[in-house]
């Protein structure tokens, strides 16, 4: 029997061409969803996107650089909170300027609380986080003067691509269409981006810290700034989740900055499993799903996923595209 | 003329002088073997040139220039690498993954966020090319953990070498693979170092290997150096011969 192989990054004929050829059917498929589900199913499925892209940005930490955060709730109530603050305060309506401040946001607080995590690994750096997110959580709770405290701070219907459309009229039609789609370009975008990024000569430093930080050090990668890096890209990414999740949801509340959120993205990904590119993605819109049907046929919808998270660890704990990929590798060798 | 030279170092672990103010050097273009006991202090004077420890006293000079306070990368680019007892590589990555990755950080190109690394053919080229000198080019698409014992031994220096360094340090290339891998793997390496003329240090602990292939050898006892001198200077030394080989034979 030969020994597993992996190619990650030297040159093979057209791996980011194969990439291509499994996602344009799939981009395909979601351009279509709001012309033929009912508007409820495109909105949920457009909650599912803008979930997928912060467990995207997640798993560059858990997935590429080896550490677990339990903090990602921070990045995505900061995303969120910009938004909402800059309607507040500056009365700005359009999405490109929530989404600068969104970004500008996420960037202060990621590159401040990843100065203070970065030099910690394993268990140290998952409590490290968590704290830090819990920090957050009380200040948005308890600082109600400026954030609304319990109560939260609502976020019109925003205008998009620079006022070209409004968000006057029907709200469930503008969200199930104009919004859906914008947020699919950016979910698009997202994708694109992590891909390069991923598959880029610091993405292969990610990966080598991961495996063995010693030896990384000794071929020259400075840690520690990888690592800070990887933090404020990871936390860019969720924090623009958080700005796009709040106009579909039209108010955020402390509830998305508290530490059991920062859980669901880690269900999320280890749900679609967190060693493949695509494991995050599938694995946040299987759980906002899993989740909303969960929450709509029981009270005890926390129990249920609990069940299905120890059954997953237990059975699947490739997640569901990993173990997706270990059948199809299965049938392909089982092929004559 | 000597391109490593350490002054008076000095490394404590609690109440034992791991290394206990040695002079040590390296010259240009030479095969040196280090050898010692077990808890001699090769290992510890390693890690303190190489820059994984600190010394508590004492200098460390490479092309004459002080490098006592350097971190492990302004080593790096100074020109000194090394290779771990126990195989240290990137496991999830493939052969070919593990030098390129190398070769990457070395050009200073792993600061690249928005370039494929697959499109860089002149570092894989070189990273082929590098697998292809150690004898490791059919197992450039294996996952690291996944190939030998010996194949991994070579790796690691072969990743080591990807730095493309003026002074390699080896820390026993040979252990923990058969005794018929040990004279194709130290063939491979001294073929590589000396068609290069980069110099390396070696710790080894098979005499058959030391004598074979050295230039110079270093013996360690407690933390000290106990003798230095050429491969029949060191053969004849009764001190040597009675402290660390155990024999009144040559070997």
């Amino acid at each position: 029997m030969s020994a597993p192989t992996r190619v990650l990054g030297q040159p093979r004929a057209g791996s980011s061409s194969r990439a291509l050829l499994v996602a344009a059917p799939i981009a395909a498929l979601l351009a279509v969803v709001p012309l033929v589900v009912p508007p409820y199913g495109a909105i949920l499925l457009a909650y599912g996107l803008v979930m997928a892209i912060g467990a995207l940005g997640f798993n560059l930490l858990l997935g590429y650089t080896g550490l677990l955060s339990f903090g990602h709730s921070a990045y995505f109530g900061v995303g969120a909170y910009s938004v909402a603050l800059m309607v507040k305060y500056l009365r700005v309506g359009s999405m490109e300027l929530f989404l600068l401040g969104a970004i500008v946001g996420s960037v202060i607080v990621t590159a401040v609380f990843g100065i203070v995590c970065v030099r910690y690994t394993r268990i140290f750096f998952g409590i490290l986080t968590l704290a830090l997110s819990q920090v957050l959580w009380s200040l948005a709770f308890k600082f109600f003067w400026v954030t609304g405290g319990t109560d939260g701070l609502r976020v019109p219907t925003p205008s998009l691509f620079g006022g070209l459309v409004t968000g006057a009229g029907d709200k469930t039609v503008f969200m199930s269409h104009a919004y859906y789609y914008y947020v699919l370009i950016l979910f698009g975008a997202c994708v694109a981006l992590m891909w390069v990024i991923v598959n880029s000569p610091f993405g292969m430093a990610l990966q080598a810290i991961r495996d063995n930080e010693t030896r990384a050090e000794f071929v020259g990668v400075r840690i520690w700034r990888y690592r800070w890096v990887a933090f404020l890209v990871s936390g860019v990414f969720t924090g623009l989740a958080g700005a796009l999740w709040v106009p579909l949801n039209g108010l955020t509340t402390p509830d998305i900055m508290h530490w059991t959120f920062s859980g669901e993205l880690v269900f999320m990904t280890v749900l679609g499993g967190f060693r493949s590119f695509a494991g995050p993605v599938v694995g946040a819109i299987v759980f906002n799903y899993l989740k909303t049907y969960a929450v709509g046929y029981t009270v005890y919808w926390q129990l249920v996923l609990g069940v299905v998270l120890v059954t997953l660890v237990l059975s699947l704990p490739t997640g569901i595209v990993g173990s997706a990929e270990k059948l199809l590798a299965r049938f392909q060798r089982s092929r004559p | 003329m000597s391109l490593l030279v350490t002054k008076d170092l000095v490394k404590w672990f609690g109440d034992t002088h791991a290394v206990d103010h040695v002079d040590f050097s390296v010259k240009p273009s030479e095969v040196l073997a280090l050898i010692g006991s077990n808890g001699a202090g090769k290992t510890t004077l390693v890690n303190l040139i190489s820059g994984l420890i600190r010394p508590d006293g004492g200098r460390i000079l490479f092309r004459d220039r002080d490098v006592t306070h350097q971190s492990v990368h302004g080593r790096i680019k100074a020109g000194i690498a090394r290779s771990f007892q126990l195989v240290n590589l990137f496991d999830q990555l493939t052969a070919l993954d593990n030098v390129a990755l190398t070769i990457f950080s070395r050009e200073g190109k792993t600061t690249h966020l928005a370039t494929f690394a697959s499109a860089d053919s002149a570092v894989w080229d070189e990273a082929s090319e590098i697998l292809r000198l150690f004898g490791l080019e059919a197992k450039a698409r294996m996952l690291a953990g996944g190939v030998s014992q010996g194949e991994r031994k070579l790796l690691d220096v072969a990743v080591a070498y990807a730095l493309r360094p003026k002074l390699l340090f080896l820390d026993e290339p040979t252990s923990g693979v058969s005794t018929r891998e040990k004279a194709p793997i130290m063939d491979t390496i001294t073929s590589v170092v000396r068609s290069t003329g980069i110099s390396a240090a070696i710790i080894e602990h098979d005499m058959d290997v030391v004598f074979n292939y050295s230039d110079r050898i270093v013996a360690m006892h407690q933390g000290t150096i106990l003798a230095d001198g050429t491969p029949d200077e060191i053969r004849r030394n009764e001190t040597v011969i009675t402290t660390l080989i155990g024999t009144t034979g040559a070997p």
